[in-house]
């Protein structure tokens, strides 16, 4: 397929703008050199270059999309209608509050819902995707313990099989990390725990259930450990579809989260971005949130500025957009519908794993959460297919490949999370896919380092593009 | 109540039956029996229907101005129809993150045309896929100049508030020093900052055009940060790239910016879009997803996500930024736009901005305002008047215009763009002129 | 495996070669660059750095995964041999003439196997 620059024909162009309808004014300041070498096309052709380019694109909206630790449920269309009134797009972030009303509500709500939801009693709109919502929380604790004089507290303990945002998040925020291992079990060492909690201890950043789809049951424990030697507990948001309505957070133990709202809460994916990860924190740290924050008194609704706020992290109040489809979610979803949700999240989960365990390995034998771990060690020895294999086998099937070789506890290992929003015959073809693949692997290994087969490319070779880096069209 | 699962009770109960589980509550036999709650203190769910209408209900709360005189870091520029068509194709809009290259070509070749499309308005070598919006990227590309030896990032006072705080924050975070350079005549003071330079500064971080719309000299700053061994980091008003003399040309080493105006509506600040470019030499230190050309088995060209190893999946805490996600639909929104709009129609765009900007100032001045400034702004200026800036806007208001945004009691900084119509505008200063009698 | 007698090895598979008392290279062995697979970049040091024996000095990037160097000696860095930077793969080629620097002043070491030992100590690793 050509890219766009490769159909671009000189003088080709829309009428989009009248003629300026005011004296012309030339800047005296130097201008550029030469023109940018944007496509000058058609419409016709634009409309179908990005047509062609969807055509090569897979969605939830195209099939099953079982990403551990990424919840790709369904994306509601109501939500794209709400975000898409112009009531809401055509509103300018620095307009007077009198006249930002429905919009400064909207960021009210949604917060106050996400409060209840999560057991924490404040919380920032602000941060634009989940990594950015665990560095503005990691800017908390560091805040919080600055403000109490203890200068000491820098370390951030993350167990192993914690997601790489989390240490990252850590490193950006100025800690050092304390990796702690995962027991058999795949939860979180208490021994260990102890052993690595001291006066150096800032906080620990933790998500459950975990990253290998357990309920940590000594999730209590663990947080009184980390509280008694001083320090803060993170919750990463990004399994909450697991717990949500039946489980909090705040009632874990835990002081400060972030949440991902293109996961729990159905904002879609959009090929990587715009997402969406408020950060959420219990009153003794409220006063740390960024800035600006969004109050209520007597029905109206206007900007607070925290007296020791860490500052902001971008400029403005946060993806709004991604926000309305999020509180249109909740609100549909409502008191009974978001523990509905997580039950069947889990329920699914579980319903895949037992038809799936005949044929392959589970990292765990226990009742897991909304996603479970499957490992390929032993069909790679047997058979010498990997993880890899089984995963672009998968792409000829039309079934997008759960997430690969993470977490990196497992090895070999294939997360799957098939979320609530799948039906039992979808489930079921799954399976039987899955389980296709299997005999596959047993007796005709090359086919599968081959694929995918039938997908617009085969496998790409990666090593030259990061040897060789071509990062731009070369005219 | 929607709650989007297909499965009936009874095929709930039966999957519960088939998986081995009594009933729901034996799912969560792990859970504390203590930490279950009993209900989430919300309203019930609602159908389709109420979802809309009280949605509806709350945009209406808000006024909609439809004649925009402010800007401040988001532009009420014009979107082309073909925009939107192709934003909400499903398949872009519900599509993961393309590590899956071989089912994700369409969605990493745009990233790659974006990638090009920033290089070519930039003027640097290479892009990334985009971080969460211009602020961001300031800070990121602040902590991109830090090494050993050179920790002290010199901000200009002319660089906008919100990216300022931004930067601030992530300094917060990293330890890397922050201390300002002063303004004078509302451009960056130049003899401050040789005064300030120093070897431990990594870089110095400008806007152009500055907070005040006043066009600033980029390249006597990139000459004095060179001098002294520091990197030079510009943020630029998206729209002012088809028309100044681009980054590269000044000499910066970094360009970020606010990508909104390409194609985003305002949305009450977000999503947006930052995008970053740097040199060749930088490129391994540029943060988030960057994609690139290569090819499969069989020789047809492909796109992957490449350079993963600077990334946080691969290097965890020495990882150079946490970044994860890029704001990758908005990136296809201004790809979709600079297409439709094509260097020439760009260029226009960005020229009626300035010169309905200077014809506003004009008459607003022969309204009884004046210019608080003596440089030259591009389409963004700061007025003065007697009488309080509140009248003005307030008249202004019942009008249905959106005046520009008061900076104190009596200054008010105002903006432009293509959509200003004359009358429009005309309207504004007679409205200014009687309001200031 | 292929193991030049010449040399001295760490545990941790980089290999050094004394060119005199206070001088030595340093890179990485034959196990190693097989078992990163194809390398696309490495971060080298810069010269005049100093060098603890244990410590991490540089890293390798292969496509899925960064791996530390650790040098086998105390030392300040004399040079790096920047052809590896245009071509990484020249490590997984010729290991033992990809050299990554040049150490001097060398005031300590790490535990130094002979080619012998290094290679049991793989066997046992595996």
């Amino acid at each position: 397929m050509k890219l766009i620059f490769e159909k671009s024909v000189p003088g080709r162009s829309l009428s989009l703008l009248p003629a300026c309808d005011v004296p012309a004014y030339t800047l005296s300041a130097p201008v550029r050199g030469s023109a940018p070498r944007l496509p000058e096309m058609s419409e016709t052709d634009i409309s179908r270059h990005y047509t062609q380019l969807a055509g090569r694109a897979h969605g939830v909206n195209d099939g099953f999309y079982p990403l551990g630790s990424c919840t790709m449920k369904y994306n509601p269309k109501i939500n794209e209608a709400a975000a898409a009134l112009p009531g809401f797009t055509g509103i300018h972030p620095l307009q007077p509050e009198e006249t930002a009303q429905g919009s400064l509500q909207v960021l009210g709500d949604t917060a106050r819902l996400l409060c209840e939801i999560t057991g924490m009693d404040a919380m920032s709109l602000q941060p634009a995707a989940g990594a950015h919502g665990e560095f503005t929380g990691l800017l908390l604790i560091k805040a919080y313990h600055r403000d109490r004089g203890d200068t000491k507290r820098t370390k951030i303990i993350v167990p192993d099989s914690a997601h790489g945002t989390n240490p990252a998040s850590a490193a950006m925020a100025g800690f050092t990390i304390v990796n702690v291992p995962s027991g058999p079990d795949g939860c979180v060492d208490l021994d260990r725990l102890r052993a690595a909690v001291g006066e150096d201890t800032a906080g620990l950043m933790l998500t459950n259930p975990n990253t290998v789809g357990l309920f940590d049951r000594n999730i209590l424990e663990i947080t009184k450990i980390v509280h008694e030697a001083g320090g803060l507990c993170y919750y990463d948001g990004a399994n909450l579809n697991a717990v949500m309505g039946i489980v909090r957070p705040g009632d874990m133990g835990f002081d400060v989260m972030h949440l991902n709202l293109h996961k729990t809460f159905s904002t879609p994916h959009g090929g990587g971005g715009p997402g969406s990860g408020p950060v959420g924190c219990k009153a003794f740290l409220r006063d740390f949130l960024p800035s600006p924050t969004v109050k209520e008194e007597n029905g109206r609704f206007s900007f607070a500025y925290p007296a020791k706020s860490i500052g902001s992290v971008r400029a403005f109040y946060g993806n709004f957009l991604v926000v309305v489809r999020a509180l249109a979610y909740i609100l549909t979803l409502g008191r009974e519908g978001i523990p509905a949700a997580a039950g069947n999240a889990v329920l699914n989960a579980n319903y895949m794993m037992k038809k799936l365990s005949p044929y392959y390995d589970m990292a765990y034998d226990r009742t897991c959460m909304h996603e479970f771990v499957m490992t390929l060690e032993r069909t790679k020895k047997e058979y010498g297919v990997t993880a890899m294999d089984i995963a672009k086998s998968l792409l000829d099937h039309g079934i997008h490949p759960p997430t690969m070789y993470f977490p990196l506890i497992v090895h070999e290992a294939l997360m799957i999370e098939p979320t609530e929003t799948e039906s039992r015959e979808t489930l079921d073809e799954a399976v039987s896919v899955f389980v296709g693949i299997m005999e596959e692997a047993k007796r005709n290994a090359e086919k599968l380092h081959m694929s995918p087969l039938t997908t617009p490319i085969g496998r790409p070779d990666e090593v030259a593009a990061a040897r060789s880096p071509v990062l731009k069209y070369a005219f | 109540m929607g709650s989007y699962i297909p499965n009936t009770g009874s095929e709930q109960r039966e999957m519960l039956r088939e998986a081995g589980y009594a009933d729901f509550r034996e799912l969560y036999a792990d859970v504390p029996e203590s930490m279950l709650i009993g209900a989430l203190d919300i309203p019930s769910g609602l159908s389709e229907f109420e979802v809309r209408s009280r949605m509806e209900a709350l945009a209406a709360k808000n006024v909609r101005f439809t004649r925009i005189f402010r800007g401040a870091g988001a532009y009420d520029h014009f979107i082309p129809a073909i925009v939107g068509s192709v934003t909400s194709k499903e398949e872009f809009v519900t599509a993961y993150t393309p590590y899956q290259a071989e089912i994700s070509q369409g969605i990493l070749q745009n990233i790659f045309e974006y990638q090009t499309m920033i290089c070519e308005l930039t003027g640097l070598d290479v892009a990334n896929a985009s971080v969460y919006d211009g602020a961001s990227a300031m800070a990121e590309a602040a902590a991109m100049c830090a090494d050993r030896k050179r920790g002290v990032c010199l901000i200009s006072a002319c660089v906008d508030p919100q990216s300022r705080s931004t930067v601030a924050s992530y300094c917060f975070g990293s330890g890397m020093e922050l201390v300002e350079v002063p303004e004078k005549d509302g451009r960056t003071d130049m003899d401050a900052l040789a005064a300030l330079l120093s070897d431990k500064t990594a870089c110095v971080c400008l806007k152009q055009p500055n907070r005040y719309g006043i066009i600033e000299d980029v390249d006597r700053a990139a000459q004095l940060a060179h001098a002294a061994g520091a990197k030079l980091v510009e943020s630029v008003y998206a729209m002012s790239l088809p028309l100044l003399r681009t980054p590269a040309e000044c000499g910066a080493d970094i360009c970020v910016g606010e990508g909104q105006p390409f194609g985003m509506p305002l949305s009450f600040g977000g999503p947006y879009l930052g995008f970053m470019a740097c040199r060749a030499e930088l490129m391994r230190r540029l943060p988030g997803r960057i994609v690139g050309e290569t090819h499969d088995a069989a020789g047809e060209r492909a796109f992957v996500l490449t350079l993963q190893a600077r990334e946080q999946h691969i290097r965890r805490e020495k990882a150079g930024s946490n970044i994860c996600s890029n704001e990758a639909l908005c990136a296809l929104t201004a790809a979709v736009y600079l297409s439709a709009m094509g260097p020439e129609g760009l260029k226009n765009a960005a020229c009626q901005c300035v010169s309905k900007a200077h014809y506003l100032a004009d008459r607003l001045c022969a309204a009884g305002l004046k210019l608080q400034y003596g440089a030259e702004f591009f389409n963004e200026f700061v007025t003065v008047s007697d009488v309080p800036a509140d009248r003005l806007l307030a008249r202004l208001a019942e009008k249905g215009i959106l005046g520009g945004l008061p900076l104190g009691e009596h200054e008010i900084l105002w903006c432009c763009t293509e959509k200003n119509s004359r009358a429009d505008i005309d309207e504004v200063a007679d409205t200014v002129k009687e309001a200031v009698k | 495996m292929n193991l030049p007698e010449e040399l001295k090895y760490t545990k941790s598979h980089e290999w050094v070669k004394f060119i005199d008392d206070t001088t030595a290279l340093i890179g990485i062995t034959d196990f190693a660059q097989e078992s990163l697979g194809s390398l696309v970049f490495i971060n080298l040091p810069q010269v005049g750095d100093g060098v603890v024996a244990g410590e991490t000095f540089a890293d390798v990037e292969s496509v899925k995964a960064v791996s530390d160097i650790f040098s086998p000696v105390t030392g300040d860095v004399a040079e790096v041999n920047t052809d590896l930077e245009q071509s990484p793969e020249i490590i997984n080629d010729t290991p033992y003439d990809a050299w990554i620097a040049k150490i001097e002043n060398i005031t300590d070491t790490a535990d130094l196997l002979d080619a012998a030992d290094y290679e049991k100590a793989v066997e046992e690793e595996n």
